[in-house]
């Protein structure tokens, strides 16, 4: 039934005409009368058309992409750091570093938005994206510092041997020399970290940010559908995710032909 | 132009160099042999502080480089070191290697250090490689990258640590030319090498080195035709 009525208005399908189909079921939906069609259709109808409620899921992954881009940039800087800090030779450094990413790797990251929310920012009214951010990012700098470190450790010795017998400074050698080395190693690790970031944005919903997960929650509590909302999110997730992780296999095999220059 | 005072290293309990005293003066050729693990290298990076000294004085043209508060970077500016395994920087093209110390140090600007390079590259013949990188070049053309790269600061001394070692055999040949080339320039030169050939030919000196001391040392003829220690005449009989 529903495939004729598309064939035969499928040139301005317009949000009054899906109101025009949902007029058509409604009332074979009221006495809960409905086929697969009609009954995927009033859930689609309810869950993404009405009340234009696709914006909510559009708005909620703009904020992910938002939080997950700036918490990347915050952990990558921060994440640099501490794996400097853990090769720069000076103990008070190193165990401070060793100490950071030790506790971050060993507790849960929920455990840790909850502490950052209600424990450090309880008290003051900050947006909650700048929050998720901060959390995030705090989060991830723990794992972009091992990433890294490795990175570092894997650019051979006889490198920095060569850039301090120019003369070069242990820093000059650091910056100019071994890091763009080692980051061109990490750097596909680095994309699946910041793929792997993405995901865990969606812990912020604890907190109240209508990112996606929380979006699809918040549409749920309306319709009260179990998973339709859930499964509109998961899509638009999984959309993100598949791109990227197209993208990260396009580098990866650049970098693999690039190892010959 | 290096005066070496009873130089010790030790690696935790193993004593590498044993009291090493040495003068090099300016202009002057040095080759170091002697067998596998007798501490040549090591000698040879601690004149440049690649390895700290446990023991005994370096002087570098009048300052005490061994001393605490030396400044090791401005040391190194004026002694280049080229390597077994070249260690040219592989993210960076032959020119940028070249002229990655001598723009850092601002001690040329960028254009003045290009005109530089391709002066140094054409006199190892290399012009056409200036854009190439690393990987693209054959054993011995990456050698004499990494001699050019030292030659850019203009050093006033030139270390080589078995320079040839790493090549194929018939690519030893032009690195060794660049290095007689540069010899009679009139380089200060310490060179560790199993090029007995070479030491011949270039060699002012010739120290053979066996358990962390220089056993015997003269010029090459003294050592070659008519060395006194038994273990040097022993060494020499398995090499030649
Ligand atoms: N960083 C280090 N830590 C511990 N031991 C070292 C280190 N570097 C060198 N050694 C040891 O010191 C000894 C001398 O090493 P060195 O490299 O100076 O010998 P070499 O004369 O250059 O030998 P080769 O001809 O094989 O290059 C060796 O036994 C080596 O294992
Ligand atoms: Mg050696």
């Amino acid at each position: 039934m529903l495939s004729t009525l598309m064939l035969s208005s499928a040139q301005a399908a317009s949000v009054n005409q899906f109101d025009q189909w949902w007029l058509l079921i409604k009332d074979k939906a009221i006495a809960g009368d409905l086929n697969f069609w009609e009954n995927l259709y009033k859930e689609i109808y309810q869950n993404v058309l009405f009340n234009n409620r696709w914006q909510n899921y559009l708005r909620g992954l703009g904020i992910t992409l938002e939080v997950s881009f700036f918490a990347a940039l915050f952990g990558l800087a921060l994440g640099m750091l501490l794996a400097m800090m853990r090769l720069s030779g000076v103990k008070p450094l190193e165990k401070i570093a060793g100490i950071y990413i030790g506790v971050i790797r060993g507790t849960p990251m929920l455990l840790q938005v909850l502490i950052i929310n209600f424990g450090l920012f309880g008290s003051i009214a900050i947006d909650r994206v700048i929050i998720g951010v901060i959390a995030c990012g705090i989060n991830s700098a723990a794992y972009v510092s091992e990433i890294i470190r490795s990175g570092i450790l894997s650019v051979d010795k006889g490198q920095t041997e060569a850039g301090r017998s120019l003369g070069l400074s242990p820093w000059q050698t650091m910056r100019l020399i071994i890091f763009p080395q080692a980051l061109k190693t990490a750097l596909p690790a680095l994309c699946n970290e910041f793929i792997t970031l993405i995901k865990e944005t969606s812990i912020l919903a604890y907190i109240a940010l209508t990112e996606l997960t929380k979006a699809g929650d918040y549409i749920r509590s309306k319709t009260y559908s179990a998973f339709t909302p859930y499964i509109v999110s998961g899509i638009l997730y999984l959309i993100v995710t598949g791109v990227l992780t197209h993208l990260l296999g396009k580098l990866e095999r650049r970098l693999r032909q690039g190892d010959n220059r | 132009m290096i005066t070496v005072n009873n130089l010790h290293k030790h690696f935790g309990e193993l004593k590498v160099l044993n009291g090493i005293d040495q003068h090099i003066s300016p202009g002057e050729k040095v080759v170091i042999i002697g067998p596998s693990g007798s501490g040549k290298s090591t000698f040879l990076r601690c004149l440049n502080l690649l390895e700290k000294p446990t023991g005994g004085q370096i002087f570098f043209e009048g300052t005490e480089i061994t001393a605490p508060k030396a400044d090791i970077d401005a040391l190194r500016r004026r002694m280049g070191m080229v390597f077994q395994q070249f260690n040219l920087f592989p993210h960076l093209s032959v020119m940028d290697n070249i002229t990655l110390a001598p723009i850092t140090h601002k001690l040329l600007t960028k254009a003045q250090a290009q005109e530089r390079a391709m002066e140094l590259l054409n006199r190892v013949g290399l012009p056409e490689k200036a854009n190439a990188f690393p990987k693209q070049l054959s054993g011995g053309q990456q050698q004499r990258i990494a001699i050019v790269r030292a030659l850019a600061m203009n050093p006033d001394v030139m270390l080589f640590d078995e320079p040839t070692s790493a090549l194929d055999p018939e690519m030893v040949g032009e690195v060794l030319e660049v290095m007689k080339a540069l010899a009679l320039d009139g380089m200060t030169m310490v060179v560790v090498t199993h090029e007995m050939g070479f030491a011949k030919e270039v060699g002012d000196r010739v120290l053979f080195m066996d358990a962390g001391v220089v056993l015997e040392e003269g010029t090459p003829s003294a050592i070659f035709e008519n060395a006194q220690n038994p273990r040097t005449q022993d060494f020499l009989r398995k090499v030649l």
